[in-house]
């Protein structure tokens, strides 16, 4: 087991390496160097070229990275051009407003999903379960920045239930905040949901055709019983694709905290894009990867504790 | 040995009655599947007929006739907020939201491919280099590497189709490897070793042969993705640049006027949930028809 687990940590040691480097190079492989932004067009060459000394741009790649990687560790991603401030202080409070969303819509998408599939997968075949495998492929395939547009039409525009962007005041708190959470969260549960509803139904009908679930059912042990019989073999297969679903979170919310002015790192990230600020783009991309490396390695770990199978093949296969 | 002989019992009778005969004749029995099918082929024909088939010129702007709603005389789906007919820009639409989301795949599907089958076949070193790689890759969210690269490369149709072939390498690659790494070991490539076969000849002869059908498999669920991943970049303005109509860039102009005219806003990214959900419902049918197991 502590085998496992230390192979599992030092196998991300490379991994987060590698992100990284990605990270670092995003910079350099954009159009001019990061410097070009901070120098006006008609800045004489000699000046030009002390600004970029002073930055370090003028020494080799691999020079840069070492010395990067240095402030990367320490905490230091730089300063973002267009506000002045480090790096970290936009990054982290947007990616904490990020995870609020990201929470609820993970919540949502696996209740909706393990609800949704166990209920197919003890249907099968009948109309409810073609219904709910329709529900579920339309979860999976709907554009969310489209429907994120519908659910504002919806409740904004034509009920004027719900507000449309934005996340009220910063200090209100959950009590002044949750309304302005409700359609984002909707809207990035979707995709997550429908995947997890199809999995789910495919591994609980397979763990139904099981020969100790027929013994439990000759048995006469009540329905009840038997689901949880059935949870807990179909758990370990199921963790893993909520925690592949965390990408799609992370990865929706750039799209829909766009369109609901969520100031998360989606948002960040996009204005950080469109206002040319290099440093800004960098942090945000590299914090984001980070937390999806280490959201994949918990779950791997969760997974193993879950299942004692695993542990024992792993162990099997050296 | 035991597996291999299983494998092999349970695909005899499918060979006997001819493979494509058998696939058809599942297909034809899948309504909805075929539902799918045929709407795919109306859009695609559409986009590819545009010049012929959409009833005005896409980027003719009239101001005096904006976001006019749907079912206005000679605009059947409305206007949008340049006045432009709606009807003809989805058409016209259906080229580049296409195109964007097709080209990806089929590029990332032959390099991803290579490598995969590459590391599966070589073992070694040069299977840890291409998929130690691949895994860096991996670790990042789909939809945030392809808008960090196409956003670091300053947005645009080819930064765009750049960003998301990369996205797409990685996946197809680990499929294109664990295949290859389960054919390696046959008894078939064993023997085609044993008559002195060189790497090149079994790869081609063998390999490929067998390992085609499960990574296409792959590569035709990841269409629906590229499409709206390919549509949000435009929706976000790193793909297509306007004047030019594509889905997602039509939604996100389109979004500005929700308020006067909420139905013409929800029409093109309507067509975008409609292409994904068809393409999503074909694979479906196409792992069934050819019982592949996931």
């Amino acid at each position: 087991m502590l085998r496992f687990v230390l192979h599992r940590l030092a196998y991300a040691v490379p991994i987060i390496v590698g992100v990284s480097l990605v990270c670092f190079l995003l910079v350099h492989v954009a159009p001019g160097d990061p410097a070009s932004a901070l120098i006006p067009d008609d800045t004489p060459p000699e000046i030009a070229a002390q600004i970029r000394a002073a930055y370090g741009f003028d020494r080799p790649l691999p020079i840069q990275y070492l010395t990067w990687l240095g402030n990367v560790a320490t905490g230091d991603l730089g300063l973002a051009l267009s506000t002045r401030r480090p790096v970290i202080e936009e990054v982290l409070p947007a990616v904490a407003n990020t995870l609020r969303l990201a929470a609820g819509a993970i919540v949502l998408a696996c209740v909706a999903g393990v609800v949704l599939g166990t209920l197919a997968a003890y249907r099968a075949g009948r109309t409810s379960d073609r219904a709910i495998s329709a529900i579920g492929i339309s979860g999976m395939s709907v554009p969310q920045y489209w429907l994120g547009i519908v659910l504002v039409i919806v409740f904004s525009v034509e009920l004027g239930l719900l507000p449309a962007t934005g996340m009220g005041h910063p200090d209100a708190g959950l009590a002044g905040q949750w309304q302005h959470m409700i359609l984002p969260t909707i809207t990035l549960a979707t995709v997550p949901a429908g995947v997890i509803a199809r999995s789910v139904r495919s591994a609980v009908s397979e763990v139904l055709q099981q020969e100790y679930v027929q013994a439990l059912e000759a048995k006469g042990l009540p329905a009840a019983w038997i689901v949880l019989h059935v949870a807990k073999n179909a758990a370990p297969a199921l963790l893993a694709i909520m925690g592949l679903q965390f990408a799609n979170l992370l990865g929706g919310s750039i799209l829909v905290e766009t369109i609901f002015a969520w100031p998360g790192s989606g948002y960040l990230l996009n204005s950080a894009i469109f206002l040319r600020d290099l440093p800004l783009m960098q942090g945000t991309v590299l914090v984001l990867a980070l937390f999806f490396v280490l959201a994949n390695l918990a779950v791997d770990l969760l997974q193993m504790a879950l299942d004692p199978r695993m542990n024992s093949a792993r162990r099997g296969s050296g | 040995m035991i597996h291999d002989q299983k494998t092999l019992a349970a695909a005899s009778p499918i060979r006997s009655r001819g493979f494509l005969a058998d696939m058809g004749r599942r297909f034809a029995h899948d309504p909805i599947t075929l539902g799918a099918g045929g709407v795919l082929l109306v859009v695609a024909l559409a986009a590819l007929l545009a010049p012929w088939i959409a009833p005005a010129d896409p980027n003719a702007t009239s101001i005096v006739n904006r976001l006019r709603p749907p079912g206005t005389p000679g605009h059947p789906l409305g206007t949008d907020e340049l006045g432009r007919d709606l009807l003809s820009r989805v058409i016209w639409g259906g080229r580049l939201t296409l195109f964007m989301g097709f080209t990806p795949v089929v590029v990332a599907t032959l390099i991803g491919g290579f490598l995969g089958i590459l590391a599966g076949y070589a073992g070694g070193w040069v299977n840890s280099a291409i998929m130690r790689g691949m895994d860096v890759f991996y670790a990042f969210p789909s939809v945030l590497l392809a808008v960090a690269i196409s956003g670091a490369l300053g947005g645009g149709l080819v930064n765009g189709l750049l960003a998301l072939t990369l996205v797409f390498i990685p996946p197809i690659a680990r499929v294109a490897e664990s295949v290859t790494l389960q054919v390696r070991t046959q008894p078939y490539v064993e023997a085609a070793v044993a008559t002195g076969a060189s790497a090149t000849r079994i790869v081609v002869g063998h390999v490929l042969k067998n390992v085609a059908g499960p990574i296409l498999v792959y590569a035709s669920s990841l269409i629906s993705i590229s499409i709206v991943i390919a549509s949000g970049l435009s929706f976000l303005g790193l793909g297509v640049s306007p004047p030019d109509a594509e889905w997602g860039l039509m939604l996100s102009s389109l979004r500005q006027s929700v308020y006067v005219a909420p139905v013409n806003a929800v029409i093109p990214g309507a067509m975008i949930f409609l292409t994904s959900l068809c393409f999503n419902t074909m694979t479906d049918g196409l792992r069934h028809a050819l019982n592949v197991k996931e």
